[in-house]
Order: structure tokens, then sequence, then C-alpha cells
């Protein structure tokens, strides 16, 4: 069976078991689900330019911050153009920012790259004081995106869920080819070694920008989803904790692995809310509650890249290798 | 392979193809018996608050006071013989995480209505879907004009707006501070945009520095420096509490003199002198906040904490001495309190019979009077809330003294005239039993 054909299939099913949950949860789980959805793609995205490529990026919040807009000033200013029109431009704009800031990353190292994305994290969302009446200053805009089917009778967050998933399912078959092909082993190839890469007739410059490039239009298209889930773009959503929380969510499930993206996102959703609820009711003083649900996020990061170095993803297959060991 | 991709794009491309951006034919409706969240003997309402993140100083206690006088309230034997039960998310004041909690209280909770949603980048983000789905959005906690909006007809103001407050602070600056040169900071949001239109009407020609904060960037210097070399006798701060103290210490660090007017939102001599001692230990320094604070003059509408003659705060003290005898008694809290009175009265005016739309009905009823020190403009045509404010200064022991009587306006150009004196109290709104 190819690549291609197996990835398919194993989205379709995904996708099916998709459908499936959100038909029996709540509506409100249901936002969530969509949530880790469009998590997924960002942390997927990043873990293409961390894990496979070995280059960092503490700004990947500042993509999402353009393909929040995008969607959202398209939503507002071009009415007419259909939802999937909006996301796909979304990720479009923010691949094409993400192909400048490559371009200038691709001759950065280390810390040096993370202190430039890092600015752009810092510095992008600012860019909506500069120009208050178009993209609305601290407020941000507030747009309501129409795209239900007129003769499809399911709740509203249903079938957001539907189009968030769809939309990240197919991000992740394209990743999944992208690894596994080539461009995959150029991009491993330059982060193992770049003399050598080169030395095999390997274009340096060239494919780390089109990793950058890739990367950030998920990070757009993460941003994009979004906006279409919530309604919302403002440049409060799009601090500089939420490009470490990515980093972080990374990290957790296990760096350059898709699954590993995909535990990284449902904690990024799930490990908060848990905490907010227990600090809530504990009825603390703010001072504590205000960190509280960051440190046992933290905590929990920590805990597992001191016991799984490589992460839960790193942790589930070690545990299905000692399985298959175990049997004769 | 490749046409199963294909396939699904296809399916998506044709499943929608009318534009993200348009209306779409029919919307939600607003009735809906019988109500969610309405029991025999509760009702269940929600709330989306700061609890943490940049305005979480000062803001975070208004849902602890709410939830005091809402126990108050249960205890009397609640309103129409149901309890009142109170839900507080906390958004952190990031408008994506408004739009989750708010969907969380509307879809998994069920309340019957959303209560004093606070800020305007937040709450501004869900007045469209609670509208669609025919919640009543009442007494937001903000002073933006947009929730006295005709197409928003669940939503409901609360605070005086900014434009209203502008105009009561710029006709007092012009007359009572005349020939001063004045300068503006405020929030880059519809705080600013707002109390500018109202302040414009009296001190356009006075107006020496405009200087626009984001709630983000907690770094003023720029802008007290740009307001320094100005020149500008007078501040006209239009600011949240954080940033109210954050603007007086940096004032002082530059050791620029000034007359600092600022708005009710951020103008709570108790709340601020926690955060200057809190902002200034943070600093590595001591501060003297009763030195800093003196002479501060502000606007406000509900009566101040310090008033002990006053029946509601009277009835406040009762409240917080008993439910929350360890929260410092800040006008915040009167606020929250207020607010929560505010509710509860609309809700017994909507009757046993309890529907959204009735609950609507009793806010435009024109009958909701409650502590402030001015009218509510609520009627079937405004949804505004209170319509006027009164003028204060803070005394040397950060107490404060009034020095203007409570004036009401309207949000246009019309004229500033002074308050009815006669205002309700409890006892005449007798909300429970005694």
């Amino acid at each position: 069976m190819s690549l291609l054909l197996r990835h398919t299939l194993l989205a379709l099913a995904a996708l099916a078991a998709v459908v499936l949950l959100t038909m029996v949860v709540d509506p409100f789980t249901n936002v969530r689900i969509a949530t880790v959805g469009y998590y997924l793609v960002a942390v997927a995205g990043l873990t293409l330019l961390t894990g496979g490529n070995g280059q960092i990026s503490l700004g990947h919040g500042a993509f999402m911050f353009i393909g929040a807009y995008t969607v959202g000033l398209l939503v507002i200013y071009v009415p007419s153009f259909p939802f999937w029109l909006d996301l796909l431009l979304a990720g479009v704009t923010a691949g094409l920012a993400g192909m400048l800031t490559g371009a200038a990353a691709a001759r950065l190292h280390g810390p040096y790259l993370a202190g430039a994305t890092l600015g752009l994290a810092v510095g992008l969302p600012a860019i909506t004081q500069r120009f208050p009446d178009f993209l609305g200053g601290s407020n941000g805009l507030a747009f309501t995106v129409n795209s239900l089917p007129a003769g499809l009778k399911v709740p509203q967050t249903q079938w957001q869920a539907w189009v968030v998933w769809t939309t990240t399912l197919l991000v992740l078959v394209l990743l999944a080819n992208v690894v596994r092909g080539r461009f995959g082993r150029m991009l491993r190839a330059v982060r193992d070694d770049e003399v050598a890469a080169a030395l095999s007739g390997i274009h340096i410059g060239r494919t780390k920008i089109m990793a950058f490039l890739l990367s950030s239009a998920c990070g757009g298209l993460a941003g994009g989803l979004q906006a279409f889930l919530l309604g919302t773009a403002a440049p409060g959503s799009f601090s500089v904790a939420l490009s470490l929380s990515l980093l972080a969510a990374m990290v957790l499930g296990g760096v350059g692995s898709l699954w590993g993206a995909l535990w990284g996102a449902l904690a990024l959703v799930y490990v908060p809310a848990w905490a907010n609820d227990v600090t809530h009711s504990l009825d603390l003083s703010t001072n504590i509650t205000q960190n509280l649900p960051l440190a046992v996020f933290g905590t929990v990061l920590v805990v597992v890249v001191l016991v799984f170095p490589r992460g839960i993803h790193g942790a589930f297959a070690r545990l299905w290798q000692s399985v298959r060991k175990g049997k004769p | 392979m490749r046409t199963l991709i294909l396939a699904t794009a296809s399916v998506l491309l044709l499943s929608a193809c009318s534009g993200a951006g348009e209306q779409p034919a029919g919307g939600g409706s607003a009735s809906g018996d019988p109500a969610p969240g309405v029991t025999d003997d509760t009702v269940v309402i929600g709330t989306h608050q700061p609890l943490t993140g940049p305005a979480a100083p000062g803001y975070s206690r208004i849902s602890v006071a709410a939830k005091a006088m809402y126990s108050y309230i249960n205890d009397k034997g609640g309103i129409n013989g149901r309890k009142i039960d109170y839900r507080v998310e906390d958004d952190g004041y990031n408008p994506t995480r408004t739009v989750e909690v708010v969907k969380k209280l509307v879809l998994q909770d069920q309340v019957f209505a959303i209560v004093g949603g606070l800020g305007t980048p937040t709450h501004s983000k869900v007045v469209d879907y609670l509208n669609t789905e025919g919640v009543p959005d009442v007494l937001v906690s903000s002073g933006a004009l947009m929730w006295d909006d005709p197409k928003s007809k669940q939503t409901f103001g609360f605070q005086v707006d900014y434009t209203r407050e502008g105009k009561i602070q710029g006709k007092y600056i012009a007359d009572q501070l005349a020939g001063r040169k004045v300068g503006l900071l405020f929030q880059n949001d519809d705080v600013g945009r707002d109390a500018q239109k109202g302040l414009d009407q009296f001190l356009a020609d006075r107006i020496v520095s405009r200087q626009a904060y984001d709630p983000a960037n907690t770094d003023v210097l720029p802008q007290l420096n740009a307001l320094k070399s100005a020149g500008a006798e007078v501040v006209v701060c239009s600011c949240v509490p954080a940033f109210t103290a954050l603007s007086i210490l940096t004032a002082a660090r530059l050791g620029y003199k000034t007359q600092f007017v600022v708005s009710s939102i951020g103008a709570d001599p108790a709340t601020l002198t926690g955060l200057l001692q809190d902002f200034a230990k943070r600093g590595g320094t001591e501060v003297s906040a009763p030195a800093l604070l003196n002479g501060m003059i502000g606007t406000g509408y509900l009566p101040d904490a310090g008033r002990a003659d006053d029946p509601w705060i009277q009835l406040f003290r009762e409240v917080h001495a008993k439910y929350i005898p360890n929260e410092p008694l800040t006008n915040t809290i009167i606020f929250g309190m207020a607010q929560a009175y505010t509710f509860a009265h609309a809700l017994k005016l909507a009757g046993r019979d309890l529907t959204r739309a009735k609950l609507v009905q009793a806010m435009e009823s024109g009958q909701i009077s409650g502590p402030g020190m001015t009218p509510f403009g609520f009627s079937a045509q405004s949804h505004s809330g209170y319509t006027g404010a009164y003028v204060f200064q803070v005394n040397p022991d950060s107490t404060t003294r009034e020095i203007q009587a409570p004036m009401t306006t309207d949000r246009e150009k019309g004229a500033i005239t002074p308050a009815p004196t006669a205002r309700k109290t409890p006892a005449e709104v007798a909300l429970v039993g005694p």
C-alpha cells in the first residue's frame, strides 16, 4: 500500500471517529474537541520545524495571529468568500510571512534564532495598536463566521468541530507524507549535519526556508481555525505565553512526532482547564490562583521530560516495543 | 489516492457555497419555554470575570462581592421562591477565552442569563452570540456605548457610559480647572474612543497630548514622558485600576506633578492603594499611597464605600460583615454588590413565571432603581445603564469628598443637568423579607 493511501485511510478513519464522538458529547465538548484540533495543527507545524529540521521558533503565536486576523478581515471586508477560502488564505498569508522569517532565520542558529522569533511573537500583535481603526486596537475584531450549509441540520458547534478536524487531518496527511518523503529526508539531513547535507547536493538555505514556510502556514491555519471557531481575533489572545505554550506542548508530546503533537494539543487544552477548575474551587488567594494552572502545566512538563526524555509519544513507543518483545 | 483528498475538498466546497461573512437567512429564536436554567427552586446565571491576567488586580474581587450579595438574598428566601445559582468563569481578560467560557456557560451549564460580563475587549466578542442564542446579557461591566444598541435586544449596560462620563469630566475641567493644559491617557479601545467623544465637546482646543496604552504592555513610561513634555497640567486617565496605579507611580518617578482626573472604572482609592503598594514592592521600593493619591479627582456613580450615612452602604456593609469579612471593603466590592442587587431586582420584577423574554421586559420596564446616585437609562428605546456621575476628590487620608453633585446627561450633545436627588432606599425596594 502506498504511503499516501495509507495515511489517507487512517485520516478518514480518524475523521469518522471524531464525527461519531461529536454526535455523542454535549455541544460545549464539541468546542473543546475543535480546540484540540487547531492546536494540533499548530503543534504539528512546529514539530516539523524543530523535530524535523532542527530550527527553533518561539514565535509561532505570531503566525496564529496572522492567520486569525486574515480570516477576521476577510469575513468582514470580503463577505462573499466562502469560509474554506478564508482558511486557505490564512495559511497562505502566514506561510509567506514565515518564508520571510525563514529567509532571515536561515542565517541564524540556536539562541539567535530563538531571539529573533521571540521578537516576532512580542512585536507583531502590537501592530494592532498602530492601526486601531483597521485592526481594532486592543479590542481586536469580532465577527460571525457563517459556514453551516443551509440544508444541514446539526448543531453549530458540531459542524465547526467537523470543519476543524477535516482541515486538521488534511494537514496531518500532508505533513506525514512530507516527513516520510524526499523532502523529509532533506530536512533531517540538514538538521543532522549541514556540511554533509550540502556536500550531498542539498541547498541548505532553501530547505530551511521551505521548512519555515510549511511550519508557519500550519500556524496560520491554526489561527484561522481559531478565528473560524470563536469569531474573534484580538491581540490579547496571541501573547508570548501562547508561543511558549505551543513549544511546551510539542516537547511534552514528543519532539518530531505527529502523534506527539496530538498528545501535546490534548494537554494544552485539558491540563489548564482541569487545573483552572481545581484552583478556582479551592478558593485560594488571587496570586496563587493566577499562577497555579501554569505551575501545574510546568510541573507536568518537567516531570514528563525527566522521566520520558522523548515525551509522551516516546513513552508510548517504548511501551509498545516492550509489549512486542514480550510476545513469543 | 489523490482523488480522495480532492473528493473531501469538493464535499467541503459544495456543502458551503455561501460566503463566510454573509448573513444567514434564518436567525435563532429568543423564545423557548421553559426557560433554560430555571427550575422550581433555582435560577442559574453565569458571568465571565478576569480572575487572572492584566485586569485581575482589583476586578477579581467583583464576583466575590456579587457572590456575597446572592448568598444574602438566598438566605432570605431567594427571589420569587428561587435561589440564585451564580457561576463565575475566569477568562483572564483574554477574548478567546471569553468566547470559550461563555459558550461553556450557555451550552454546558445552560444558564438563564449572563450577568455583569466584564470588559470591553472581552464582552464585545460574545454579544452577537448571546443575542443570536436569545440569552439575556444584562448589566455588562463596561462603560462602552455598544451595549446600548437596538440590534442587540438582549444586551443591557450597567455603568455610566464613557461618553457621558467624559462629558461630565470635560465640563468640570472646563469650569473648575479653567485655563490649564489637558493631556489624555486612555486604553486603546472603546474606553478611549468613547471617552474622547465626551471630553472633546468641552476640551478639544485645550488638549495638548493624547496618549494610548495597550493593556498587554505594562510600561507607560513613554506615554507619561510625552504628557510631561507637552506640559499637560491636568491628565485625564480613562484607565483600568492597574493602569491608573502604574501611571501615578510613573509620574512620581519622573517627578511629574499633574492633576489626575480618573474615570470611575479606575478611580477607587482603596483598590488603588493596594495596587500602588503592590507594584512599588515588586519594583523594590516603598511608597506612601495616601500621599500619591491625595488630591486625585475621580468620577463615580455609586455611593462611596466610606459613606456610613447612606442606606445602601449600610446594607452593603451588613452583607460584607456577614459573608466576606476578610475582604477589604472597597468601592469594587460595592460595585459587585450593587450589580448583583440590581439583577435580583430585575429578576423579581420578571415574576414567578420566569422566561427570558420577561426578564428583558422587566429590564425595559423603567422600574429598576438601584443603589446608584443617578438614574438608569433603561427603557424600550434605551439599554443604557447609569446616566451620569458625580465628581469627587481624594482626601489626605484616602477617603473621598464629593466636589460636584451627581449630574446626568445623554450620550450625544445634550445638556448636563443635576440628577434627581430622591433615591429609593433598600427598604423601599423591599427585594427580600427582613
